[in-house]
This record gives structure tokens, C-alpha cells and sequence, in this order.
């Protein structure tokens, strides 16, 4: 199968999860769809059938809002059977709203209280260099994150330690809970800004399947000794037109009746 | 609407009047050895035992923002230059990075003061650490009590913060037996824990006892008739000596040390509470609020079992600075005025 067909995939999972429980961050998951697709289907190593492979590359998603971006990819991979989808949100669900590792195969941390997850990916990229292990760890991390002092703590420290198996992903919607990132913290130029820092930086459209790849690969390749990042400019609500052109928030609103409007025009997109 | 006045905290305190000039006892800023007083010592416990431990365990690994050498680990930094990781000065990263590493197998021990870990890296912790119940090791200078250089670094507070938190091992030693002992029991644990330490030159008070380190148990290490005191820390020093202290004056004291905060040894601090009609007073090296005496308190009271009650402890405040004897002795917590506040309790 080809990205775009991983990539849609992952999306109707996604809209599939958001009808279950009539809300969602649904928006960021359509946005990241791409991102995710890249990093499951061309990037990352693993084995569907043994999700705690010693040898496997880490996902870390921070941003426990996107869970239901990540369910979607897992479901993809095969690491979380499709029939779950109908249990997401619910009672004793393996798929609640937010990402906590304990509950869900994949989930390698709990996310949710932002600001945590590069931090946690630096001590696990010291460990898996103290193991000579060669798998990579991949953060995923939201603009908004970016205002978060911890980040930044993880930064300076994944270039003082050379963690040259550490690649960060910026998700960059310019969308946070109370308006656009631009406006609050993430005010640009952010890679020069990791540059500054020491990191090989990367920005590209997040919703490009060949430039993702292109930056990831090289991400992947980059002879120096340091960290990665990849900045991901994406669009919310990616590839479902009238959810695109509604008012940007970061909790879309979805009426009852549109998540089979939202389904409808996303078949039609299926790609060949 | 009226907004009163800003008024500064401050102050109930009165100075007494004290030595000037050559006798003045001076401020310790960050103190290295704490009340030996005389007593032998034994030196670096921590980082000794520490050291021992790595010999045969591989996945020791230690960490540190920053304060390496006032923590004593920078004796086994030595030992082990390739286990040591300085994380530079930032406790969230400390905290999340020992999560990672933990994640990976290892079985890291993160230090910093108490002040830090408790009050600047909390969310860290709880959701990096403690939420998925990972082997890191927190363990943490300058407890209570044990600097005078002011609030920045008193940790007046912070066992009330970590006992608040689920799945933490909250440990308050009392000397250089208890923090080597303490230290290998911590790493055989498989879960969180934040121990308080001693740094330096440790008094070396349990050794003349009949006494091991177990993890969640209290041990009597002195009988009396007429008051139990329950205590953790350095308080259980202070109370065995205030103990001596009274047994001239024909009362009897027993002291119970529990220094496993939580989970707390119920079992034993049940039974010793209701023997002999004894007046229970719990003494430690931090806030009234939220420490031992509220968690001896609660264990009694939902047990059912009404005794009389007392605190040793720091006030709900934000204390003072100063030399370290003038503050003990300000806020109660030295052998003469322990003994003295006892004495008045038991003659009332």
C-alpha cells in the first residue's frame, strides 16, 4: 500500500473514533495524518506482532490530545485491532481520550501535562545508547508545547549529550487551546531557533507525503552528532473540506449529522 | 471593595539576644554535616553505598541537576564517571530523563534538594515517574530543617507534598546507618521512592542499636513508660537523647522510628500507641502540616484508637534565617527543648 492510502486510512480510523463519541480532537489527528503515516510506514522500525521489540524505534507522543491520531496509525500497523474503534472513550476502553501508557499497546508514555515528552525521550535516548541499541526516538510535540520551559530544558540537553538517535517532530497547526500559537509563544523562526541549539533542523508542509519523507530521511541519515527535528507546518482538519473552512479552534465542533458528511467526503478521496 | 495593605509575612519572631562579635554562632549556608555533635561519623553514606551497589548491579546509573558533589554523588560520579549523567541545572529534565532511562531498564537515582524535587519538579514526578510506576530514585539534600540560609532551601514541606502523590515510597532516615541502608533497600524496590538525605559527615547513631533499615516497618529502639515518641529523620536522634535526658528526671520514654512515611507501618504504631496508656507525641524535621504527625494522627483516629497526641515539629511557615543551633532552638526542635517541652506535657 502506498502513504497516501496509509495516510487515509489512518484519518477515517480517526473520523471512525470521533463519531464513536460525537467529539474529538479530530482536527489535529486529520492535520498529523501524514506525519503519522511517514513515521508507521516509511521511518520507524517495529514488528506489529511484538510491539515491545527490544530492538524497535520509540514513539513518545507528548501530546496526549492525540491520541486519537495515534489509535488510528496503531489500528494501521496492526499494533490495536480495528473492532476497538467502536470502544474509544468508553468505559473500560484500552483507547481513552488521552494517551497514558499503561492502557494501550503503542502508547510508549503517558502523555497529556505537556512539556514532559522530550525530556523523557532524552533519558531514553542515553539509554538506548548505554544499551548500544540502534533504534531512534521519535517525540511527537505540538507548537503549543513549544511554550513549555521543560522543552527547552530537553534541548540544551539532547545537544550536551550528542543524542544524535533523537528525532523531534513539531506538529505545527498554529492552533493551541486558546488561539493561534503564532499570537502566545511560537512566534516564529523556529529553525533558526534550534539551530541556535545545536540541533539539525528541518521544516517542511506537514501534509506533503514526499516532503515528509525527503525530511525524514534525512533526519534519519544526517551525519552529524546531534539531535533532529522536524518542523511540520499542517493544516487542522486536513483533507475534509468543510471542516477545513470552519472557524479555526482547537476543539472542533462536529455536529451529529456531519461525521457521516465528514466519512462521506473522505471515500470519495480514497486513493487509488 | 477594599484591598487590605500588602504586609510582608513576618514576623512572630523576636530575636533573642545572642553572642556578637567573635562568639556569634554564624549562618551555615549549605551545611555539610549536620549535627554530629560530637557524635563519630561516618562519611559520604549515600554515595558509599551507592558505590557498593553498582559493584554488582550494572543498571545503577546516577543523575543530577547541578548538585552532584552536595549530594554525595559525586562520590560515585568517581567511582563511575560512565554511569554519571550531569543533567545541568533543570529539574524537569532530571526528573523526565530518569524516567526515560528507567523506561530503558536502568534503575536511576536522581539528586537535587529536597526544595527542588518537591516543589520545582512535582508535575515531572507525578506524571513522568510515579503515574507509570517507574524504578527512579529520588533522593534529596537538605530535608526539614537543615540549612539556614531561608525558604529557598528548607524543604519544610516536602514529604507532605510526596506522600500526597500515588505510588511514591516517601523515606526520612536518621543517620548514616539508616541512609546506607535505606539506599540498597530503595534500589531493590521496584516502584518510585524519594529519600530524604543526610550529607557529608553523618552522625552514626543507630549503630549502637539493635537496629536494620527495613523498607515500611518502624522499629522501637527504646522503651519507656510514660510518653512513645514516634519520629523520623534526624528527629529520632534528638528524641533518644531528649529520652536520656528525662530518664534523670524518672520519666520514661520509648522512641519508635518510622522512617518510612509512607507507606506507613500502621501495624506497629497501633500497637505501640496502645500500650501502657502512653502520652503518643510525633516528632519530625518538617512542617506540622501534611508530614509524620498528620499521618500517625489519621492512622490512630481511623483505627479507633484515642490517645493523646502531641507534635514536635516546624511551623506552618516559611521560616527564618540564621545559624542553624539559634533556628533549632527558635523552632523547638533541640534536644533541651524537646526535652523541655516533653516534661511540661507529661506534668500536665
Amino acid at each position: 500500500m502506498s502513504l497516501a492510502q496509509r495516510a487515509w486510512a489512518i484519518r477515517r480510523n480517526a473520523l471512525l473514533m470521533g463519531e464513536v463519541q460525537g467529539q474529538g480532537y479530530i482536527g489535529q489527528a486529520l492535520g498529523v495524518a501524514d506525519v503519522l503515516a511517514v513515521s508507521y510506514f516509511h521511518a520507524m522500525r517495529l514488528r506489529a506482532d511484538e510491539p515491545e521489540w527490544e530492538r524497535r524505534d520509540r514513539f513518545y507522543l507528548s501530546i496526549g490530545h492525540y491520541a486519537i491520531a495515534l489509535y488510528a496509525a496503531l489500528i494501521e500497523v496492526g499494533i490495536l485491532p480495528e473492532d476497538e474503534i467502536a470502544t474509544y472513550g468508553m468505559d473500560d476502553s484500552r483507547l481513552p481520550m488521552s494517551g497514558m501508557a499503561a492502557y494501550t499497546p503503542g502508547m510508549e508514555i503517558t502523555g497529556g501535562s505537556l512539556g514532559h515528552g522530550l525530556g523523557i525521550a532524552v533519558g531514553a535516548a542515553l539509554g538506548l545508547k548505554r544499551k548500544n541499541n540502534p533504534a531512534f526516538v521519535y517525540n511527537l510535540l505540538s507548537d503549543g508545547e513549544l511554550g513549555e520551559g521543560s522543552t527547552w530544558e530537553a534541548v540544551m540537553s539532547a545537544t550536551q549529550w550528542k543524542l544524535d538517535n533523537l528525532i523531534a517532530i513539531v506538529d505545527f497547526n498554529n492552533q493551541q487551546a486558546d488561539g493561534p500559537s503564532r499570537a502566545a509563544l511560537a512566534q516564529g523562526a523556529e529553525v533558526p531557533k534550534w539551530e541556535a541549539f545545536g540541533w539539525f533542523a528541518q521544516e517542511v508542509d506537514g501534509n506533503d507525503l514526499t516532503a515528509v519523507v525527503a525530511a525524514f530521511d534525512a533526519a534519519k541519515t544526517h551525519p552529524n552528532p546531534c539531535p533532529r527535528v522536524i518542523i511540520c507546518n499542517t493544516k487542522m482538519c486536513h483533507g475534509i473540506s468543510f471542516l477545513e473552512t470552519r472557524e479555526k479552534t482547537h476543539f472542533i465542533r462536529v455536529e451529529a449529522d456531519e461525521w457521516a458528511k465528514a466519512l462521506a467526503e473522505h471515500e470519495e478521496k480514497k486513493p487509488l | 471593595m477594599s484591598i487590605p495593605p500588602h504586609s510582608r509575612r513576618k514576623s512572630k519572631y523576636t530575636p533573642r539576644s545572642r553572642a556578637s562579635g567573635a562568639d556569634a554562632v554564624r549562618t551555615s549556608a549549605m551545611i555539610a554535616s549536620l549535627d554530629a555533635e560530637g557524635r563519630e561519623t561516618i562519611t559520604a553514606p549515600f554515595g558509599h553505598a551507592l558505590v557498593d551497589l553498582a559493584k554488582t548491579r550494572a543498571d545503577i546509573i546516577g543523575l543530577s541537576a547541578d548538585l552532584s558533589k552536595y549530594t554525595d554523588l559525586h562520590i560515585f560520579a568517581q567511582a563511575y564517571p560512565e554511569r554519571f549523567y550531569q543533567m545541568g541545572m533543570a529539574e524537569g529534565l532530571l526528573m523526565s530523563a530518569a524516567a526515560g532511562l528507567a523506561r530503558e531498564g536502568f534503575t536511576p537515582f536522581a539528586t537535587t534538594y529536597a526544595v527542588f524535587a518537591a516543589r520545582r519538579a512535582y508535575d515531572f514526578i507525578a506524571m513522568a515517574i510515579a503515574e507509570e510506576n517507574l524504578p527512579v530514585k529520588i533522593v534529596c539534600a537538605l530535608p526539614g530543617l537543615t540549612t539556614g540560609y531561608g525558604p529557598s532551601h528548607q524543604a519544610t514541606e516536602d514529604m507532605a507534598i510526596m506522600r500526597a502523590m500515588p505510588n511514591m515510597v516517601v523515606i526520612d532516615p536518621c543517620d548514616a546507618v539508616d541512609v546506607a541502608q535505606a539506599t540498597r533497600a530503595i534500589a531493590d524496590y521496584n516502584g518510585p521512592t524519594y529519600m530524604r538525605l543526610l550529607r557529608g559527615q553523618v552522625a552514626n547513631v543507630l549503630g549502637a542499636y539493635d537496629y536494620g533499615f527495613e523498607l515500611g516497618r518502624a522499629k522501637m529502639l527504646r522503651e519507656g513508660a510514660d510518653v512513645l515518641i514516634i519520629s523520623s529523620g534526624i528527629m529520632t536522634m534528638r528524641a533518644l537523647d531528649a529520652a536520656q535526658v528525662l530518664e534523670q528526671d524518672g520519666i520514661g520514654v520509648a522512641v519508635l522510628h518510622s522512617p518510612t512515611i509512607k507507606p506507613l507501618d500502621q501495624d506497629t504504631i497501633l500497637a505501640e500507641a496502645q500500650k501502657n496508656g502512653r502520652l503518643v507525641v510525633v516528632a519530625e524535621n518538617h512542617s506540622i502540616t501534611g508530614g509524620l504527625g498528620d499521618a500517625v494522627a489519621k492512622t490512630l483516629m481511623t483505627h479507633d484508637v484515642f490517645v493523646p497526641l502531641r507534635q514536635i515539629g516546624l511551623p506552618d511557615e516559611f521560616l527564618d534565617a540564621g545559624a542553624l543551633p539559634s533556628l533549632h532552638d527558635q523552632y523547638g526542635i533541640t534536644v533541651e527543648r524537646i526535652a523541655e517541652q516533653l516534661r511540661r506535657w507529661v506534668d500536665q
